[in-house]
């Protein structure tokens, strides 16, 4: 068994990309998300790996687009304001369909926001952020453990479906120490990328060339199709969630993800206490989204579901999406920075429960 | 059940982060569940530093403590800020150099040590803290002290190991009278 | 029968896009030549920018990476660190280079990032159907400054390889033309040089090279040709800017 060890989730970033093979990092100074640049840029050259800070997030995550391009397992990590900037290259690498990591630890918006916690880039996340027809696989950890694991298999996912994947914590989850430990992850068979990488010839015939421009609209709608067919793979292979407490009949559904999931399962446990049986589906993919989650228990969730976020609603939509209608979808979120506890969101439980809507 | 949430609550310099992560590597070694979190984000004010400790052999659901089972506070705004985030028969730890007032509350066990004076008589005001950690392990038993020690040996600064060694035993007296 | 002249095996046979007249392909082949008298054509890779070159990638042999607008410096700067031992180079207009992407170009000459750029500066944006470029000269008419551009309003060109050469990271900047025969053979050897100092794992090396857009500028070629020597030289000086390395060996 790996040795557990005490790390800041910002760190573990770091170390977990290490582990998983990451050759080159590409970052800028964003709080609070700092911590990650800074643990690369003290163990990066000391393995004979490229750790770069950019001038900003916009080169940031060209070089990015750059060194995936060029074949090597690349990461770069920001924080909400930062993400923004680099919406353009992500779009960019997911039409030239690169492989790459790019961790988000949310901190709060719009705008320069606030420094703290928040999970307000879910839209951002899921929805687009950069412009056009393309797909982001969102991870969402809760535990600095998750982290680790959910970093190293965003290099492998990335890898086989030539996809950028976003790794997103809140604020709390890059800050907070917990032990973790660096263990084998399960080993996936990961697709050569001599076929396409633009590496130099070395003797090749063919030039490969990095590229999202198609001048041709027969060829770029042929193009976004393919695009649709590796998303639909993705959805179908590619969806985790944990659920908690879903067994049988239950008062209500939470739908959380990240450090709020853990509040949650607190306030489930105050709830249990009063005879009020309330699940939880944790989504780990952001997108893609679990739908069959919640499709599986709407039937048996008696006043149907609540959506809780650091937010002021946005996963609430795909809940929505996934129960279509069929049951109640209710919200409770805290935002700019605020973090509810678990008394807060078992009291917004507990009126539900009892008949307020 | 060995559960223990903690709030260090103090000025920055204090070393309130660092005697929360000391406790956090102890606790890991005896195979509890462990979280630590800076103050970062809501509960933080100017000058101020805080941390949330977990110490569990339960899951950890939010890693920031909102009732605390213990509150140390090396100075007045901290009790002012915790002093009622405190579960009722809780334990507040509060150094009375710096803290210049008693507790409001009648539900929970106080412990009052002049940790600058303590201290100070080890060799530096410095290691105020670890008086302050050496009286919360001794009280709440939530590692063993030898747990300490060796976390404070294998990730503190070598030439205070002694020093903070000897805050700690004094600080565990207190906890005893 | 002897071989006078072939085309260079570092751009491949297909037609361009460009317009009648532009100096793109002539520099398209001295940078082609350039790689292919090195022998380095194998272990290339460029950078294609957006503005009239945005298809370069189709056009050059080697290995090709697309950049979005401005960001080749930094898209160059990710393939040469993830693996240093290739050639990389950006290839850039006024616009990609000078306005939107100035921030990149400038970090990755004060990095000393190992990659040669080429600037292609014709005063104009091209691409775009002839808009006021940064290096558009005062009293320039384009769709932009139709009045001329204005000092006062518009500001003043910029002058990028005086600019560039002042940063320590660049090794060798050197501003060419392409408007005479004469003045081919001088850019072909900047470039080539530019390269070669590349191969010796100097730093950043850049090439401006002044260029016609006949097309956007309303003239024809030849009044191009003239309008460039009349205009653009005087106000950006050819020669080298700057050279740490002198001769290479």
């Amino acid at each position: 068994m790996a040795e557990k060890v005490l790390m800041k989730g910002n760190e573990a970033i770091g170390e977990a990309a290490i582990h998983a093979g990451c050759q080159c990092f590409f970052g800028y100074p964003i709080t609070p998300q700092t911590e990650v640049a800074a643990y690369m840029a003290r163990k990066m050259p000391k393995i004979g790996r490229v750790f770069l800070q950019a001038e900003s997030e916009v080169a940031a995550i060209n070089m990015v687009y750059g060194a995936a391009g060029s074949g090597v397992r690349v990461m770069t990590s920001s924080s909400s304001p930062g993400i923004s900037l680099k919406a353009e290259g992500i779009s960019y690498i997911a039409g030239a369909e690169l492989p790459c990591v790019i961790v988000n630890i949310v901190r709060g918006g719009p705008g320069l926001g606030s420094i703290q916690p928040a999970q307000s880039d879910y839209f951002q996340a899921t929805k687009g952020g950069g412009h056009g027809d393309y797909r982001l696989v969102v991870f969402a950890p809760s535990s600095v453990q998750e982290m680790v694991d959910l970093i190293q298999d965003a290099f492998d996912v990335a890898d086989i479906y030539r996809n950028p994947v976003m790794v997103m914590g809140d604020g709390m989850l890059g800050q907070m120490m917990e032990p973790v430990e660096f263990k084998e992850r399960p080993k996936r068979e990961i697709p050569s990328k001599d076929s396409w990488a633009a590496t130099g010839l070395h003797g090749r015939k063919q030039h490969h060339v990095i590229n999202s421009l198609y001048l041709q609209p027969e060829k770029l709608e042929e193009h976004n199709k393919k695009l649709s067919k590796k998303y639909a793979e993705i959805e179908k292979n590619e969806v985790r969630y944990e659920t908690y407490n879903c067994e049988g009949e239950v008062d209500l559904v939470v739908a959380a993800y990240g450090t709020v999931s853990r509040i949650v399962k607190n306030a489930i446990k105050i709830l249990e206490k009063e005879g009020i049986k309330v699940g939880l589906i944790r989504p780990i993919t952001l997108w893609p989204f679990p739908k069959k989650a919640f499709e599986e228990v709407t039937g048996r969730t008696k006043h149907g579901f609540i959506s809780v976020e650091l937010s002021e609603g946005q996963m609430v939509e795909d809940v929505m999406l996934s129960v279509k209608g069929r049951k109640p979808v209710y919200f409770y979120g805290r935002s700019g920075g605020m973090v509810p506890t678990p008394a807060e969101i078992a009291g917004r439980i507990r009126a539900i429960v009892g008949g307020e809507k | 059940m060995a559960h223990q949430e903690i709030i260090f609550a103090g000025f920055g310099g204090q070393g309130i982060l660092s005697m929360g992560k000391f406790l956090a590597y102890a606790g890991m070694d005896e195979n509890l569940n462990v979280s630590w979190l800076p103050s970062y984000g809501p509960e933080m004010r100017g000058g101020t530093a805080n941390c949330s400790v977990i110490l569990t052999n339960e899951d950890i659901g939010s890693p920031l403590v909102t009732d605390a089972t213990t509150v140390v506070v090396m100075n007045r705004p901290s009790l002012d800020k915790f002093e009622h985030a405190i579960v009722p028969g809780g334990l507040l730890i509060m150094d009375s150099d710096l803290v210049n007032r008693e507790s409001e509350r009648k539900d929970i066990d106080v412990i009052k040590i002049p940790a600058q004076t303590v201290a100070e008589e080890v060799g530096s005001k410095k290691i105020a803290n670890m008086v302050l950690l050496g009286a919360f392990v001794e009280k709440t038993g939530i590692v063993p002290m030898k747990a300490l020690l060796k976390a404070l040996k294998e990730h503190g600064k070598e030439q205070f190991y002694e020093l903070n060694k000897r805050a700690l035993e004094r600080g565990a007296e207190y906890a005893r009278k | 029968m002897a071989v006078i002249f072939e085309p260079t095996k570092a751009l491949l046979d297909v037609p361009t896009h460009y317009c009648p007249g532009c100096t793109h392909g002539i520099i398209h082949r001295l940078v082609g030549e350039a790689l292919e008298e090195l022998g380095i054509l194998d272990r290339t890779v460029g950078v294609a920018p957006v503005g009239c070159a945005v298809l370069a990638y189709d056009y050059f042999a080697c290995d090709m990476h697309e950049a979005a607008h401005g960001r080749a410096p930094a898209v160059a700067t990710g393939i040469k660190r993830a693996l240093p031992d290739n050639i990389v180079f950006t290839y850039q207009g006024d616009g990609d280079l000078a306005a939107i992407g100035t921030a990149e170009i400038v970090h990755a000459a004060a990095r000393g990032e190992k990659i040669t750029t080429i600037f292609v500066n014709n005063a104009i944006y091209g691409m775009t159907g002839g808009q006021m470029a940064p290096t558009t000269l005062p009293g320039q008419v384009t769709e932009t400054s139709p009045y001329g551009r204005n000092i006062e309003t518009q500001g003043y060109p910029v002058r990028v390889s005086e600019m560039i050469s002042t940063l320590d990271g660049a090794v060798y900047v050197e501003r060419v033309s392409v408007d005479t025969p004469g003045n081919v053979f001088k850019a072909k050897k900047a470039i080539k040089k530019a390269f070669e100092l590349q191969t010796k794992g100097a730093g950043f090396t850049m090439v401006e090279v002044l260029s016609i857009c006949p097309t956007n500028w309303g003239l024809s070629p030849v009044e191009a040709l003239k309008w460039l020597r009349d205009n653009m030289i005087p106000y950006y000086p050819l020669g080298v800017k700057k050279d740490t390395i002198g001769e290479v060996k």
